[in-house]
C-alpha cells in the first residue's frame, strides 16, 4: 500500500515536471523554429539585405523588409504618443483621487478593455475612425496643416498610420494603466504626509513627490504598452491602409510586420523561400517585442524595490 | 489663488483623461450594439452561410459561432490539462531556482504576440503533417492561451497558507496526494477563473488561427475538419464591399462581444463567490 502510494507520487511528480518544462521551454521551441525556417533566406540573401532592403517583391526574389520595420514603428511610435498622456493621468486620477467607491467603479471599466478582442477594436475603427479620418480630420489638415511635417496631407482615404494608432492607442491603455496604477500605490503613504507637512499641496505632491518617486515604474508601464503594441495584428491589419511605402505623414497608409506575416501566409507556398521570409519577419517581430518586454520586466523589478523603500 | 487654480486644473485633467477611456469604452460598445442589434435574427445564428453569402445572399454565422465555441472549448481544456500540473508542480515540488526560473519564461511567452503562435501552430502542423482543421487550431490557441490561464491560477495558488499543506504532510500524505486533494481543492475558484479567462481570450483571438483552423461554410463533424470562427468571420465579411454583408458583419461582432463579455463578466463574479468557500 505504502510503495503504491510512493510509487504514484514518484510517476505524478514526473509528469508534471514534464508539463512544467513543456509551458517554460515553449517560448524557447517558438523562438528555435522561427530561426530555423527563417535561416534560409538569411543564408541566400544576407542578414543586411532582409533587414534594410527596400524592396518587397517575392516574385522577383527580393524580400526587403525596411518598409514593414517602418510601418511598425510609425504605427507603434504614435499610438504611444496618443497613449501615454492619457494612461498616466489616468492613473493618477485612479491612484490618488478617486475614493474607493469611485475606484471600484472605473477600473473594472478600464480593465474591461483589454478584454474586448482585437477584430471588435478593427470594427470600431472601420466604422468610426476611419471615416472620421477621411471625412474630417483630413480635409482638415488638407486645409490648414499642409506646411506641418507629418502632419500634412493632400488627400486621406482614412485608413492609415493615425486610424491604427488610434485603435493601438485605445487597445494598450489598460496595460499601460494596471500597471501606473499599482505602482504609484506602492509608493508608501509617509511619503506623501512628509511633502504636505511641508506645505506642498496635492498637486504639486503628486507631481514632484509621487511620480518622482514611481518613475522607473512608469517607465516601465510604457514600455510593457509599446510591447503589446508592437505585435497587434488584427485591428490595426483592419484600419492601417496595408501599401508598403515610406509613409511620410500619418494620414499616409503604412504596411506594419505583423499585416504583413497575417495577409500573405498561405498564399506563399509555390514561391520560393517566400515562407522562409515570412516566418523571417515573425523572427524579427518576435525579437523586438520580446526586447521591449524584458527592458519592461527589469526597470519594472529595479522600480519595484526603489518605490518601496 | 494661482496655486488653487492650477490644483483644480490638475485635478480635472486626470478625471477628464479616466473619462475619456470609460467614454471609448461605451463607445465602442454602443456603436457594435447599436449596429449589431439591427442585424441580428434568428436566420443569422441558426443557419450556416449559403451559396451567395459573402455577395449579400441568405444563411447566417452558425458555423463561426458553433467553429468558436468548439475551438474555445477544445483549446481551454487541452490549455488546463497542462497548466494545472505545471503550477502545482511549481508551489509543491520545485526548487526556488527553478520556480524563478520557470516563472520568468512563463512572463516571456505571456508577450510572445498571436500572431507568432499563429505562425509558429502553423509550423508545427506541417511537421506533424496536419492540414488546417479544428485540431490545428485548438492546439494553436491552447499554447496562446497556455501563459494568461497558468498566470491567473498561480496567482490563487500562492494565496492558499504554506499551514494546510504542513497539516497534510503531517498527517502522513505524499506531495502529489496533497497537491490534488488539498492545495488544487483550495484553488478551484482560480482555476475556474482562469479557464473563463483564458477562454475569453481564445475565441475572441483571430490572429492565432488564421493559418491554423482554415476556414468553411460548414459545421465542423470531426477534429480533422476545417473551422470557421467568429473573428475571421467578421474579418472576412468586412473585406467584401457589400453593404448587406457589412451588416451581418455586425451581427456576429454583436454575437463575438456578448460572448466574451459575459465569460469576463461572469469569471469576476465567479471568482469572488466561489472564494467564500476556501480556507484563507
Amino acid at each position: 500500500m505504502r510503495i503504491r502510494r510512493q510509487m504514484t507520487d514518484w510517476i505524478a511528480r514526473h509528469a508534471m515536471l514534464a508539463a512544467t518544462l513543456f509551458s517554460g521551454l515553449l517560448v524557447a521551441a517558438i523562438a528555435l523554429a522561427l530561426v530555423l525556417r527563417a535561416r534560409p533566406l538569411f543564408a541566400a540573401k544576407g542578414i543586411g539585405q532582409v533587414l534594410f532592403g527596400n524592396t518587397w517583391s517575392p516574385s522577383t526574389g527580393l524580400f526587403g523588409l525596411k518598409p514593414f520595420i517602418i510601418g511598425t514603428l510609425w504605427v507603434t511610435g504614435l499610438a504611444t504618443v496618443l497613449a501615454v498622456p492619457v494612461c498616466l493621468l489616468a492613473a493618477i486620477f485612479l491612484a490618488e483621487y478617486a475614493g474607493p467607491k469611485l475606484r471600484g467603479i472605473v477600473k473594472p471599466l478600464i480593465d474591461l478593455l483589454a478584454g474586448i478582442p482585437s477584430v471588435i477594436y478593427g470594427v470600431w475603427g472601420v466604422l468610426v475612425v476611419v471615416p472620421f479620418i477621411a471625412d474630417v480630420l483630413g480635409p482638415y489638415a488638407a486645409a490648414h496643416w499642409q506646411r506641418i511635417p507629418l502632419l500634412g496631407t493632400e488627400f486621406t482615404t482614412g485608413f492609415s498610420i493615425l486610424a491604427g494608432a488610434v485603435v493601438l492607442a485605445v487597445m494598450i491603455a489598460p496595460v499601460i494603466i494596471a500597471i501606473a496604477d499599482e505602482v504609484l500605490r506602492a509608493v508608501p503613504r509617509e511619503v506623501r504626509e512628509v511633502s504636505y507637512s511641508l506645505g506642498a499641496t496635492r498637486m504639486e505632491t503628486i507631481l514632484r513627490v509621487v511620480v518622482r518617486r514611481a518613475l522607473p515604474g512608469l517607465v516601465a508601464a510604457v514600455v510593457l504598452g509599446i510591447s503589446r503594441a508592437l505585435g497587434e495584428t488584427m485591428a490595426v491589419l483592419m484600419v492601417v491602409g496595408n501599401v508598403p511605402i515610406a509613409p511620410e505623414s500619418v494620414f499616409d497608409p503604412a504596411y506594419p510586420l505583423p499585416a504583413l506575416i497575417a495577409n500573405n501566409y498561405g498564399e506563399m507556398m509555390s514561391i520560393p523561400l517566400y515562407d522562409s521570409a515570412l516566418l523571417g519577419a515573425a523572427l524579427l517581430l518576435l525579437a523586438i517585442v520580446l526586447a521591449f518586454n524584458l527592458l519592461a520586466r527589469f526597470t519594472l523589478a529595479y522600480a519595484i524595490r526603489r518605490v518601496a523603500q | 489663488m494661482m496655486r488653487r487654480l492650477q490644483e483644480n486644473l490638475f485635478m480635472a485633467l486626470t478625471i477628464g483623461a479616466a473619462a475619456l477611456l470609460v467614454l471609448v469604452l461605451v463607445a465602442i460598445i454602443g456603436e457594435i450594439v447599436v449596429k449589431g442589434i439591427r442585424a441580428l435574427s434568428w436566420e443569422l445564428v441558426s443557419q450556416t452561410p449559403s451559396g451567395g453569402f459573402y455577395l449579400g445572399g441568405g444563411g447566417g454565422i452558425a458555423n463561426a459561432i458553433v467553429g468558436s465555441l468548439y475551438l474555445g472549448l477544445g483549446a481551454t481544456l487541452l490549455a488546463l490539462v497542462i497548466s494545472v500540473p505545471t503550477v502545482l508542480y511549481l508551489r509543491v515540488f520545485a526548487a526556488s531556482w527553478f520556480v524563478a526560473v520557470i516563472r520568468t519564461l512563463l512572463d516571456i511567452l505571456w508577450g510572445v504576440p498571436s500572431i507568432v503562435f499563429g505562425a509558429f501552430g502553423f509550423t508545427l502542423m506541417v511537421i506533424l503533417g496536419l492540414k488546417a482543421s479544428l485540431l490545428a487550431g485548438i492546439i494553436t490557441v491552447a499554447l496562446f492561451e497556455l501563459p494568461i490561464m497558468i498566470r491567473a491560477i498561480d496567482e490563487v495558488i500562492k494565496m492558499v497558507p504554506h499551514d494546510l499543506e504542513e497539516v497534510s504532510y503531517g498527517l502522513g500524505a505524499t506531495r502529489t496526494e496533497t497537491a490534488f486533494r488539498v492545495i488544487l481543492r483550495q484553488g478551484l475558484p482560480g482555476i475556474i477563473t482562469g479557464m473563463l479567462l483564458a477562454f475569453g481570450r481564445g475565441i475572441g483571438d483571430a490572429a492565432s488561427v488564421l493559418f491554423t483552423a482554415g476556414f468553411t461554410d460548414y459545421i465542423p463533424r470531426g477534429p480533422l475538419d476545417a473551422a470557421a470562427t467568429l473573428p475571421l468571420s467578421i474579418f472576412f465579411q468586412l473585406a467584401t464591399p457589400f453593404e448587406e454583408v457589412h451588416r451581418r458583419a455586425y451581427g456576429a461582432a454583436l454575437v463575438l462581444i456578448i460572448l466574451v463579455l459575459s465569460t469576463s463578466i461572469a469569471a469576476r463574479l465567479l471568482g469572488a463567490r466561489l472564494g467564500k468557500y476556501t480556507v484563507k
